[in-house]
Formats: structure tokens, C-alpha cells, sequence
């Protein structure tokens, strides 16, 4: 199971290589739409691409659409992983 | 209601031989060819054309910001950098482009074929789309060049798409002029955009249609030759600034020549079959619209791709109306066919020709084939007094188009 640190560091890696981002601006606190300037669609394809990095099912999860923040991006998947390795089968 | 004379005042080009209408132009002139070995090719069952004219490979990430590109399959990617070019060229202003008084006609085969292989490739082996990326859509739609040219260039006027595969681009060109003629636009950018890919060449292979001279990729296509074995496909794409003479006065622009008419008929005779009395009535009615006649027809560009059946009923199509002394030439040997982009890339080298008042030959033509000798065929570069001009595309589906071009001499 990833630490909560390797887990932010990867959703960083994956908002560099998914949105050709710079990481300067990748805070904890940066809005995805105004901040990192995303938008519907890019939403979508954050989706997909951290489905795929961390092999956990985020299309139906009620809370994907709360999300602001980049810091509710990584909180998100802490709780997932969470309630994985604690037996669910992150399916939302 | 008095009809607006129209003008072409930028060109921008994406081509076999790489970005840009100088690069184009340059290897033209230098008599090159953008034809090359598609060894990949020989790994697809049944496919015996292993040939292609592709646009070389190049970086498009600092060209083109990612949330454009992310609904752009190669096609629209191209489409988008020529229309930047002829925007850039013709001097329309980021507030004249976002008007709405400017409009885009932009035609392509299909959405990208290669986008289309990618969906596939993924949606297949489980029927599932699940990690599908959204912008998919957008590079697969029949307008996805049209629309992300609008796009990317802030243009807010009317958007048109016309698909008609080999005459997609003179099929928008036509449509361009007919809307600045009619005042409906102040400028409309023109063209179209294809892709190199084996979807579209294996449309030419099955019938026999595709040139399969491996051995000399740089020998082929061998327009009205008598050796020749067929078409080879290519990819680009060619974007024009058409617009009215009022307009480009008012502006100062510079002029690059003038469209005086359009042919446009379908054969309804056959899908696929070359149709020589279709191909002589859409240059007649290009005439009619230009209110010219024939013998002002300094030179005519063949649509001629190097198959037996469209050289010869080509051929004999331009006879009819123009006789055989009038030069003609097919930049195919050059270009390969461009298929969406074919008409714009074309059209922009004739508008060079008529600027250097020379003619360019068809590439790669030896050995004049007996069916096609009724018309004159000239075998280097001719300095010409070149001031009205014939352009053809035909296209699969029965299509035939003819545009009339003029020299602007101020």
C-alpha cells in the first residue's frame, strides 16, 4: 500500500504527464479549474488517468464531483486505498 | 444584387514535405518528391501498397497549446497550423478573425483515421470504452478539422465541412467563394486535410488502383505516363484566405491572384469509375461562372493521380474544352494525392505559378501515354504568360470540380 507522500507525488506526476502542467504550480490548495486552469473535459480525462494509476474505479464516486482542490484529488485517493487494503473493493 | 469580386490573400500549407508554404513550394520547384517506403505497411494482410506521401514527423506541443490539441487527431492538427499560416499571411487581425464576419470551410475525407484506429484498437477486444479519454469525439467527427481551426483561431463566422474525399478541399474553396461573391462573409478561410494511413490507400489497392513500385518509391506516381501503376496516397493539408476585393483594398492586403468561378457536377454514373463528359461540364460550368471562354485558359492543373482509367478520361475531358495546345500538368507525381488536402495544396503551387509566370511540369513523366496525348504535356519547367487558369479535382463518389483562377496584376 502507497504512503499518503508517494500517493501525492504521484497524482502530481500524473497532473504533469495528463495536462503538460508545471509542477511549481501544483499545490495542495490549487483549484483545478481556476488554478490549473482544467475544464469539463479535462475532468473526464483526470478521471481515466488516475483509474489507471493507482487501479481504483473513480466513475461513479459521488465525491469525484466535490472535488476542488488538488488536495482533495490526493484525500480522495487516500480514502480509497484506505478502504481497500481494509477489504472494499474500491468500486464507487 | 451585384456580386462581390473575390480574391485570395493568404495561403498557408502543411505537406509531404513539412510545415509551411515555402517548404512546399521550394520542393516543387526543385522537382522533388514527398513519396516514400511505408515499411510498417508490410506487416497488414492484403495490403500490396506500401507507399504513402505522409507529412514528416514533428513536434507539435509547442505549437499548438494542449487544450487545443487535445481534440485534434493529425488532420485537424495540420488543418490548424495552415490555417495559421494563412491567417498569419493574409494579415486578418485576431479582432477581424473573432468579427464573425470571417468563416471557416474546411472538408477532410473522414475524422482522423488514425484516431479511428486508436478507438478500436481499445473499444474492440472487450467491446468496453472504459479509458477512453474525452477529447476522441472530437477528433473522429466529420468537422473536426472545421471546428478546431475555429477554435484555435477564434473564428466566429460560418463553419462549413465539406466531405467529399479527393475534392473535400475544391469542394470548400467553391464554397468559400460563393459566400464572400455573395456577401454572406467578408473572408472565408478554405481548405481541407487528410491523413496517410492504410484505410485510405487500401480503398486504391483493392481495385488495382495503387501504385505498388516498391523498388523506387521516388519514381511514383507517374501521372499520364505510360507507366504508370497508380495513385499514391498522401497527407497535409492547404488553407486559403479568400476574400473580397472590397475588403482586402480597404485592408491593404496583399492579393495572390482572384477565384472567377467554380464548376461543380455529379456524375451520378458510377461510384468509383472516372466520368470524362462529368469532368468536361464542371470545367465548362467553372467557365460559364467565370463568364470567360476557353481560349482565355493559359493552363490548366490536372486532378490526374496516375491511374490508366482518370489520366485518359482526363485527358480527353481537358481536350474538349481547351484543345491541345493549352499546357497541362498534375502535381500528384510531387505531392502524391493529399485526397482532402489535394485541392488547396494544388491550388496554392498555381497560385506561385501564376506569380513566377511558369509552368511546372508532372513529375516523373517519361513516356507520354497514347491516351492521353491530345492534350499538351509540358516535361520541364516553361516560362508562360499565365493569366487565367483551370483547376480540377474529381473525387470517388462521382464528384467533379473545377475552379477558374486568375493572375491579380494590381
Amino acid at each position: 500500500m502507497m504512503s499518503d507522500s508517494e500517493i501525492r507525488e504521484r497524482v502530481r506526476q500524473v497532473m504533469i504527464d495528463e495536462f503538460e502542467l508545471e509542477g511549481d504550480g501544483l499545490r495542495p490548495e490549487a483549484t483545478l479549474y481556476d488554478d490549473l486552469g482544467l475544464d469539463s473535459l479535462d475532468a473526464v480525462d483526470m478521471v481515466v488517468a488516475l483509474e489507471k494509476a493507482f487501479a481504483v474505479k473513480l466513475a461513479n464516486q459521488e465525491e469525484v464531483r466535490s472535488v476542488r482542490t488538488l488536495g482533495d484529488v490526493v484525500a480522495l485517493i487516500v480514502r480509497l486505498q484506505g478502504e481497500m487494503a481494509a477489504g472494499g473493493n474500491g468500486q464507487g | 444584387m451585384s456580386l462581390n469580386r473575390v480574391v485570395v490573400t493568404g495561403c498557408g500549407a502543411v505537406s509531404p514535405f513539412g510545415l509551411g508554404t515555402k517548404a512546399l513550394l521550394e520542393a516543387v520547384w526543385e522537382g522533388r518528391s514527398g513519396v516514400r517506403l511505408m515499411e510498417e505497411w508490410a506487416e497488414i494482410g492484403g495490403l500490396q501498397s506500401h507507399l504513402a506521401a505522409p507529412v514528416p514527423s514533428f513536434d507539435v506541443k509547442p505549437l499548438i497549446p494542449r487544450a487545443q490539441r487535445r481534440t485534434m487527431g493529425k488532420m485537424a492538427i495540420y488543418a490548424t497550423l495552415a490555417a495559421q499560416e494563412a491567417a498569419s499571411d493574409a494579415g486578418l487581425s485576431p479582432a477581424l478573425l473573432g468579427s464573425g464576419e470571417v468563416g471557416v470551410a474546411i472538408g477532410s475525407t473522414t475524422g482522423s483515421p488514425e484516431t479511428y484506429q486508436r478507438f478500436y484498437e481499445g473499444f474492440l477486444p472487450e467491446m468496453s470504452v472504459e479509458g477512453m479519454r474525452s477529447g476522441i469525439f472530437f477528433q473522429l467527427m466529420g468537422h473536426s478539422c472545421a471546428a478546431n481551426v475555429c477554435l484555435a483561431l477564434g473564428i466566429r463566422g460560418e463553419q462549413w465541412a465539406p466531405s467529399s474525399a479527393c475534392t473535400s478541399a475544391a469542394q470548400s474553396i467553391g464554397l468559400g467563394f460563393l459566400l464572400v461573391q455573395a456577401g454572406r462573409q467578408r473572408a472565408m478561410l478554405c481548405g481541407g486535410a487528410d491523413e496517410a494511413h492504410p484505410s485510405v490507400t487500401m480503398v486504391f489497392d483493392v481495385v488495382g488502383a495503387a501504385s505498388r513500385r516498391h523498388d523506387l518509391p521516388i519514381s511514383t506516381p507517374r501521372p499520364f505516363d505510360a507507366r504508370r501503376d497508380g495513385v499514391v496516397c498522401g497527407g497535409g493539408s492547404g488553407v486559403l484566405v479568400l476574400e473580397s476585393l472590397d475588403s482586402a483594398v480597404e485592408r491593404g492586403a496583399h492579393i495572390c491572384g482572384e477565384v472567377l468561378g467554380f464548376g461543380h457536377v455529379n456524375d451520378s454514373a458510377h461510384i468509383a469509375n472516372p466520368h470524362e463528359s462529368s469532368m468536361a461540364r464542371a470545367m465548362g460550368n467553372a467557365l460559364s461562372a467565370a463568364d470567360i471562354s476557353a481560349d482565355a485558359v493559359d493552363y490548366v492543373n490536372a486532378h490526374a493521380t496516375g491511374t490508366e482509367q482518370g489520366d485518359v478520361a482526363e485527358a480527353a475531358a481537358i481536350g474538349s474544352i481547351v484543345g491541345g495546345e493549352v499546357p497541362v500538368s498534375s502535381l500528384k507525381g510531387h505531392l502524391g494525392h493529399t485526397l482532402g488536402a489535394a485541392g488547396a495544396l494544388e491550388t496554392i503551387v498555381v497560385l506561385e505559378m501564376l506569380k513566377r509566370q511558369q509552368v511546372i511540369p508532372t513529375l516523373h513523366l517519361d513516356h507520354v501515354d497514347p491516351g492521353c496525348a491530345g492534350v499538351c504535356l509540358p516535361r520541364k519547367i516553361e516560362g508562360r504568360s499565365l493569366q487565367t487558369v483551370l483547376k480540377n479535382n474529381f473525387a470517388l463518389g462521382g464528384v467533379n470540380a473545377a475552379l477558374v483562377l486568375r493572375r491579380w496584376s494590381g
